[in-house]
């Protein structure tokens, strides 16, 4: 038993820490935002050389080969930042469907060098979410459709754009017609690998709103340091720490619970989608008080487009009811829970 | 990360399921807040000390079985599990002891820790006074040195077990012109001294959970100071730390109490859906539990790999509090009418455990540090705000 990450997962996580601090500050999200696409050639570029879009596609197509728990600190960070990229849906969601390909198939050996290397964008979409993001920045899209797995160029789909509230968002509506040509996988394995893609989607989505939900307290904890009222910082004042000491509170205890579900989703464990789902509302939970406290904290200046907190905010809030919103989670959290045979209490919070 | 337990874990964990199984009374105890209850529960306290199990972590010479931390969450999940008694003597053994291994003298380590262990001596706090609760630098008892004696004077309170207990330790004021956290000393003492008058205080539910405490010119010999003269502050908040850290509370209570709401609501289902704020509750139940436990693995973890303990304990103390209240609110909202019974009336077999466990989560966002002062705590040292 050893709940530890390794020096070189601390090492590694450590490293993209500081490059982003320095590569993603609010101020490219904002030049971001305006441009067409919503993505950056150059961020993406710089994601690639730190070794991110490679990190677990496999050593013999040019990857790290890393996994799941390698993956969880990374995404920390990409939402301690709120990255715009498709990086997830890319280097993570599409690798991971990859694998269960034969090795002739030409999405390992023609795209995973190019996912590997930074070079191949690849949108994923279910119906779970109505809209698939990115779609017509991707190279490749991989789309369900009746449990069966599709994959098609975007040129074969009719895309049409909709606006997000977090303004770093591209959603569009794919209108396509499923082919035998286009048919990757049939109903019976689409829908099991479905079940991979939606928890890794998920585990990764908890890991950014935890990232998100620190971002949004310090942001708050900066500003209550600062801003002066009644000739006292406000954070001496007890009502306003009590705010962001709740938020910590929060984080601390949503945090090991996205890092279990991510280690059993490395270890198959059979109770991982649970695990997964309880990640989601614990980290949604954080996440959507960080949001609360930290406006708070800010005043009106945290409802103005100027302060950088509507940045996390908003991305908080979007990614909070994607893949699976809090009524799909919970609603599997209680399937497990209260079955008959469910395994509960002191001694069951391990599989053994 | 492997969160899965050796070969010897699991070892562990059957040996303690075993020997729980064939030990722990088939009957509930009374009460430890009696005197009739008291004595029971000092009488398990032995049991557990003849198995070697009363006090896991304590190395091996002083009776314990040198446990790591994990060991020690598997000792507490088989124990909960098994619904084994509270712990009469937990302010002296997962307390005091560490205080006392950290600060204690080898002669003190031989003279309390395995009297502690059998139940031989139960062991009660005294922190607070009349004018020094939160404000516990605000301390006025003064203990003052004469000869090779302390000689104390003053008023502790809500002192927890003081009533039936044997022994004391706590914070005494050694300088007499010294102010807040200055001049303070750790001195433990006989409860049954001359000099001290013990005057019960009734908690909630009627019983004489804790007590003020009178000194009257008691003579207390040096020899029972804990650490440095004036520097009980010091010694003080190691074992505070202990108590908001790690070891007061242990996980599995949580998750025992999460289980039996669950099969609580599953029974009363039906009546229960009609307020879908119930359903909620008893999932948020379960989750928070088992996040409390994911928390102290992980900080056990860190621990083992030589990690410290840092002001983010103060994030468990609001956690398990505010937890232990939902699910007890959330038992009682199933139970509805009827709910109200003492818990020893024939009628209350099904709600009397759930009053007596929500009438004392109304204490847990109080005792061992207010949560408003654990909330300071988080705000100014992990946080980094400035004091007000």
């Amino acid at each position: 038993m050893d709940f530890t990450f390794t020096e070189d997962q601390l090492a590694l996580r450590d490293a993209i820490h500081k490059f982003l601090m320095v590569e993603a500050a609010p101020e490219m999200l904002r030049e971001i935002w305006e441009t067409e696409i919503g993505r950056s050639a150059e961020l993406r570029a710089k994601l690639a050389d730190q070794g991110l879009t490679a990190l677990s596609v496999p050593e013999a197509y040019g990857g790290m080969g890393l996994g799941d728990v390698d993956w969880v600190l990374i995404q920390q960070e990409l939402g301690y930042y709120a990255i715009p990229d498709s990086l997830t849906a890319t280097a993570y969601l599409a690798v991971f469907i990859s694998k269960a390909l034969p090795e002739n198939s030409s999405l390992k050996s023609h795209w995973l060098p190019k996912i590997a290397d930074g070079s191949a964008r690849v949108a994923v979409g279910h119906p779970i979410n109505p809209y698939v993001a990115d779609a017509a920045n991707a190279d490749l899209l991989l789309l369900w459709r009746d449990d069966e797995l599709h994959w098609l160029k975007p040129t074969d789909a009719k895309l049409t754009l909709h606006a997000s509230i977090d303004a770093s968002r591209r959603l569009y509506q794919v209108q396509w017609t499923p082919t035998d040509k286009s048919r990757l996988f049939a109903a019976e394995q689409g829908k099991a690998l479905w079940e991979g893609v939606i928890n890794r989607a998920g585990v990764a989505i908890a890991a950014q709103l935890l990232g998100l939900a620190q971002r949004m307290l310090d942001l708050g904890t900066d500003y209550a340091a600062q801003r002066k009222q009644f000739g006292k910082p406000i954070g001496s004042f007890q009502a306003v720490k009590h705010h962001l000491a709740d938020v910590a509170v929060k984080i601390e205890f949503a945090r090991p619970v996205v890092q279990r579900a991510a280690h059993a989703l490395a270890q198959n464990d059979p109770r991982a989608a649970i695990y997964v789902s309880h990640a989601r509302l614990a980290a949604g939970e954080a996440a959507r008080l960080a949001a609360r406290k930290s406006i708070q904290v800010h005043g009106a200046m945290g409802y103005t487009w100027e302060a950088d907190l509507q940045m996390f905010m908003k991305r908080a809030w979007a990614l909070d009811s994607t893949w699976g919103d809090a009524i799909f989670h919970k609603g599997r959290i209680a399937d497990a829970v209260l079955a008959q045979s469910a395994a509960l209490g002191p001694a069951e919070t391990f599989t053994h | 990360m492997r969160l899965e337990y050796t070969e010897r874990q699991k070892k562990f964990r059957t040996e303690v399921r075993e020997w729980m199984q064939a030990n722990v009374p088939k009957q509930a105890l009374k009460s430890f807040d009696t005197k009739e209850g008291f004595e029971q529960h000092r009488a398990w306290e032995g049991k557990l000390n003849e198995g070697r199990w009363s006090a896991v972590t304590w190395p091996k010479e002083l009776g314990g079985r040198s446990s790591d931390l994990i060991d020690w969450l598997i000792f507490e999940e088989e124990y909960w599990r098994a619904g084994a008694p509270l712990r009469v003597n937990q302010n002296g053994v997962f307390l005091l002891a560490p205080t006392l291994m950290e600060y204690g003298s080898d002669e003190q380590k031989a003279r309390f820790l395995p009297r502690m262990a059998a139940g031989q001596d139960i062991w009660a706090q005294g922190w607070s006074e009349p004018s020094a609760g939160s404000d516990m630098a605000a301390i006025r008892t003064k203990a003052i040195l004469d000869g090779d004696h302390y000689v104390i004077n003053g008023q502790k309170t809500w002192s927890t077990r003081a009533v039936f207990a044997d022994w004391c330790f706590g914070l005494f004021r050694t300088d007499a012109e010294s102010q807040r956290h200055h001049g303070l000393t750790f001195i433990l003492h006989p409860l049954s001294l001359p000099g001290i008058t013990i005057r019960p205080i009734k908690q909630l539910n009627g019983l004489p959970g804790f007590a003020e405490i009178f000194y009257d010119n008691v003579r207390v010999p040096v020899s029972n100071r804990l650490g440095a003269e004036g520097q009980g502050w010091n010694v003080a908040m190691a074992t505070a730390g202990f108590e908001r850290g790690l070891m007061l509370r242990s996980p599995a209570r949580f998750q025992k109490t999460a289980q039996n709401l669950i099969a609580l609501y599953q029974k009363h289902q039906v009546r229960a859906d009609r307020d879908p704020s119930i359903h909620e509750a008893v999932l948020k139940s379960w989750m928070d539990a088992e996040a409390y436990a994911l928390s102290t693995y992980q900080t056990a973890s860190r621990l083992l790999r030589g990690g410290q303990i840092g002001p983010e304990a103060s994030t468990n103390k609001i956690f398990w509090s505010e937890l232990d209240l939902l699910m007890h609110e959330t038992a009682m909202r199933i139970l509805g009418a009827g709910g109200e019974l003492m818990p020893d009336c024939a009628a209350a077999s099904e709600s009397g455990p759930w009053l007596d466990g929500f009438l004392f989560a109304q204490a847990g966002p109080i005792y061992a540090g207010s949560n408003e002062i654990q909330r300071n705590i988080i705000a100014e040292r992990m946080l980094g705000l400035p004091r007000a």
